[in-house]
């Protein structure tokens, strides 16, 4: 057991060197740098497999599985930094779904990349995002944490802007760079002031760790700014980072924008990890924030605690808020990231009300099937020759069959279609946990309405790509010259078996966390060890399944009835409430209001510096320097009528020596050569002369 | 003055004069390997019988002929017109003004005046180098080993760098 | 031994003279071939005359100083031959990159 913490560096260190191999390849290396990337990955799976199975028994009592090992890093003055590797339920989930979805990406990549003169360097990125990712996860430090963290950021930055000749692409890596910065100096102060109240930032140090008793019940005991626990503002800080990088409003923004990137990025940055990150975070300093008086949160019981309300709280506006924005786009891949902000907002309310169990179910559910979405979409891209509106597409469904059904499997469990699908039980989950969230009842409600929106607009989606007549193509087929643009067409087999896979395991999860055998649920939690197995759901978990179950079908219901019905060209929802519909096509003016109050403020003031700069301070400068000025022209006075004549005349002495010595000095080594000898002959010659006397 | 003596520094000397000064490369490499055999036949005469034949393997077996490759390669073996080079008198006048100043050195040198004029033959049995050579002298043997392979490869990558860039 | 000193000095000087007019670089390698060679018959002389010829160290400075040259041939000559793929000419005096 303990060899297996010991060298769980492994799992990040194999796509880490993958990354450095390739990295060092030729561009032609094309078959190497995937075979790299993907057998690393692929060998990182099996050794999170082992990890994970060593997690699935825990010792008698015990309840949960913590492996620890920590060693000192390097000595800094008189304290000595320590790093360390963690092995619990929550890394061993994530690694083993990280390096699945990943490898199963990786593969999808080969297929959808095969016509990039840039694939090697395609490769070493991807090999680096997984890798920091899964450093991340492993780490039992908050510092390696962060600094896995920023990697992600770094390597995100990188494929964001793969295409970097096109200026959106650019600017959009641009912009998930900034935002999640803005989160991440949250994360970091949020660091610096945990360091300074515990003196380590090791999680789990036997009892001296920073989120275990005896460092959280000091830090709830301090108070600082308005009666606020230290706990509190440090839990809150973190959260600042999590919600930089897990999309959550106000900063969702990037992540819309970072379609702009290949769609096995976006995949990858939509499920396994990136935005994993935020919500991964949360779920492991979860003891910091549910941490109150009373000490730290218990099994299977979540505290109220105020850090704990703001997450809840921004995850259920996120939810609703993304939902909302998602039924009014029309760019496929826009559609799903907006669904990404609302799923996260799930996760974010089910830390909240659930815990760390409810809301990495999610995330875990979450991974698979939006992983299978994007790489739909990418596939629906890939065959529709890159054709990314949904209004132009149409009538897939037979031109793509294979693409349709996993698509739909996916569809499904996103919109959390009842009892085989992932989803269902995990938005259920956290559905169940916000009915009984004593504080309010309104997240409960604003879950419902996600879910209903959910359904909504997954169905439009689907209806337009899959359903609507193809009059659309076929029109633009018309006018469109170019020899490729034939019928949309299946993608290669490469693509669609990562597509198959994926499908079955949304599927497969459904059954780890049913009510019936919740089994991850206790494995997550850390009660294994009195798993119940059998019905003993009371009339709440009843009462909110078919609550939800009602939700989807009228979404769904709704949905296709509208459009279906509708003439093709127009949205029909657009036709019924137009303006609403714009605002929701404008994102809420989110990034509109940024731009005319962040941005115009930022120019505003540099626009006041700049006037400052130039009045203020230039005059003064300019009056020095005009003063200046004044007494140069009296020295030069001085000069030209005093002391330049016998310096010129002194100059143009040296110049002429200059020449004449200029002139041995013609590059040849033979009359270089030739002076050393004659050089040497007159030094012995004088020594020689000198010597005699 | 020994008459074999006067002979073997004759053929020496001239052919070095004639290596120097012929226009055609090809025969100017000849004339040097003549001169470097003389040299080696002059080494015999003073009892060094391994250096001498040492001098033969190597510079006339090997770098002789490395440099005839070399005159080829460059197509250097194409006669130029005229059969003696003209020099520029600078040159030659810097030469002749070090030959005079050693040449007065020798002669004014008190140390040679008190040597032996033949003195006995020295034992050098191949034996005795071959014990000072892996004794005193072993670590200085590594080092030529050691530059003569950075020789080896540096004179193929030197020679080939050209056209891998091309 | 000094008209072994003279055969020596001569041998030098004429291969400074070749080094110091001849435009050919091989025929430059050449008279730096001379060179060493009257060194190495100076070294052989005063071994044979000096005052203590059993330590054989004239011998060995020889053998060395020819393993030596044999390296330099080498690095040299293929330096020539690159010079001459890069600049089409064997001639020292067009490669005049040091020209001040």
């Amino acid at each position: 057991m303990d060899r297996i913490v010991e060298h769980l560096w492994i799992i990040p260190a194999l796509p880490l060197l993958a990354a450095g191999i390739i990295a060092l390849l030729k561009r032609p290396h094309r078959k190497a740098a995937a075979a790299l990337a993907i057998g690393s990955l692929g060998l990182a799976f099996l050794v999170s497999c082992v990890a994970f199975a060593a997690t699935l028994h825990p010792a008698a009592g015990a309840g949960t599985v913590r492996l620890t090992h920590n060693f000192a890093w390097f000595d800094l003055g008189e304290s000595t930094l320590r790093l360390g590797w963690l092995l619990d339920p929550l890394t061993a989930g994530m690694l083993v779904m990280v390096t699945f979805v990943g490898s199963l990406i990786f593969v999808f990549s080969v297929g959808y990349m095969a016509h990039d003169p840039n694939f090697t360097r395609f490769f070493g990125f991807l090999s680096l995002f997984a890798a920091a990712m899964l450093g991340l996860l492993v780490a039992n430090n908050l510092l390696f944490l962060f600094m896995c963290w920023e990697v992600v950021g770094l390597a995100s930055y990188l494929l964001i802007g793969f295409w970097f000749q096109k200026p959106e692409a650019a600017a959009a890596a641009k912009k998930a760079f900034v935002t999640t910065r803005i989160g991440d100096l949250g994360f970091f102060l949020g660091m610096v002031w945990l360091y300074h109240g515990t003196g380590t930032l090791l999680f789990y140090d036997k009892g001296a760790g920073c989120l275990e008793q005896g460092a959280i019940a000091s830090l709830v005991a301090q108070t600082t700014l308005g009666g606020m626990a230290v706990s509190t503002a440090i839990s809150l800080l973190l959260f600042c980072g999590a919600a930089g990088k897990s999309g959550q409003v106000p900063l969702h923004v990037w992540l819309p924008d970072a379609m702009e990137g290949p769609t096995p990025v976006s995949a990858l940055i939509h499920a396994a990890t990136m935005v994993a990150a935020g919500v991964f975070l949360v779920a492991r300093v979860f003891p910091l924030l549910g941490a109150s008086a009373a000490g730290l949160p218990a099994d299977g019981h979540v505290p109220h605690t105020a850090a704990l309300a703001v997450v809840t709280w921004i995850g259920a506006i996120t939810a609703v808020f993304g939902a909302l924005v998602a039924v009014a786009q029309s760019d496929i891949k826009r559609i799903l990231a907006y669904s990404t902000v609302s799923q996260l907002g799930y996760m974010m309310m089910g830390l909240g009300v659930g815990g760390p169990a409810v809301g990495m179910f999610h995330l875990l559910a979450h991974a698979f099937f939006k992983a299978l979405l994007f790489l739909g979409a990418g596939s629906v891209i890939h065959g529709c020759h890159g054709e990314q509106d949904i209004r132009r597409m149409g009538g897939l469904r037979k031109a793509m069959p294979a693409t349709f059904a996993t698509y739909a499997v996916g569809m499904m469990a996103l919109a959390g279609f009842p009892l085989v699908f992932s989803g269902f039980w995990s938005k259920d989950e956290i559905l169940h946990a916000a009915l009984a969230w004593s504080p309010s009842r309104l997240p409960f409600a604003l879950g419902l309405f996600g879910a209903f929106l959910t359904a909504f607009y997954m169905i439009r989606q689907m209806w337009f790509v899959f359903f609507a007549p193809s009059a659309h193509p076929a029109a633009r087929h018309g006018h469109d010259t170019r020899p490729d643009a034939a019928a949309p067409h299946d993608s290669p087999p490469v693509m669609t078996v990562s597509l198959a896979i994926l499908a079955g395991a949304t599927v497969a999860m459904s059954l780890l966390a049913t009510p019936v055998w919740p089994w991850f649920h206790a494995y997550l939690g850390g009660h294994l060890d009195h798993l119940h197995v059998g019905w003993d759901a009371d009339g709440a978990v009843l009462a909110t399944m078919a609550l939800s179950t009602v939700a989807v079908a009228l979404g769904t219901g709704v949905s296709w009835r509208l459009y279906s019905r509708s003439a093709t060209g127009t949205d029909a929802v657009e036709r019924l409430v137009p303006r609403l519909f714009g605002a929701l096509r404008g994102r809420l003016y989110v990034d509109g209001f940024y731009a005319a109050t962040v941005f115009r403020l930022n120019r505003a003031a540099a626009t006041a510096f700049d006037w400052i700069d130039r009045f203020v301070w230039g005059s003064l400068a300019g009056s020095t320097a005009w003063i200046a000025t004044g007494f140069s022209w009296l020295g030069r006075l001085l000069d030209d009528a005093g002391i330049n004549p016998g310096f010129d005349a002194g100059c143009a002495g040296t110049r002429g020596t200059g020449r004449l010595v200029s002139l041995f000095q013609n590059g040849q080594t033979q009359r270089y050569l030739r002076l050393v000898g004659g050089g040497i002959v007159a030094i012995v010659v004088a020594v020689a002369w000198t010597g005699k006397k | 003055m020994n008459p074999i003596f006067a002979i073997l520094a004759g053929v020496t000397v001239g052919a070095a004069v004639a290596a120097m000064a012929l226009r055609n490369l090809v025969h100017s490499v000849l004339c040097l390997t003549v001169s470097l055999v003389g040299l080696a036949l002059l080494y015999l005469r003073l009892g060094a019988e391994f250096a001498g034949f040492v001098q033969i393997l190597v510079y006339v077996g090997a770098v002789a002929i490395l440099i005839m490759f070399a005159v080829l390669l460059t197509r250097g073996g194409e006669a130029p017109p005229g059969r003696i080079a003209n020099a520029p008198w600078s040159g030659l006048a810097v030469a002749a003004a070090v030959f005079a100043m050693i040449a007065w050195a020798i002669a004014r040198s008190p140390a040679l005046r008190g040597m032996a004029k033949d003195p006995a033959q020295p034992p050098l049995s191949v034996k005795a180098i071959g014990d000072k050579l892996t004794g005193d002298l072993v670590l200085p043997l590594q080092v030529v080993a050691l530059l003569l392979t950075a020789a080896l490869v540096g004179g193929v990558v030197i020679a080939m760098s050209e056209k891998e860039t091309e | 031994m000094t008209p072994y000193l003279i055969v020596s000095a001569l041998l030098f000087s004429i291969g400074f003279a070749g080094v110091l007019t001849r435009r050919n670089a091989i025929l430059v390698l050449v008279g730096v071939e001379l060179m060493l060679n009257a060194a190495n018959l100076n070294f052989v002389a005063f071994w044979r005359h000096g005052p203590n010829p059993a330590a054989l160290d004239g011998v060995m400075f020889v053998v060395f100083a020819i393993a030596v040259a044999a390296a330099e041939a080498a690095v040299g000559l293929a330096l020539v031959i690159a010079i001459h793929r890069h600049c089409r000419s064997g001639n020292v005096d067009e490669a005049s990159g040091m020209k001040g």
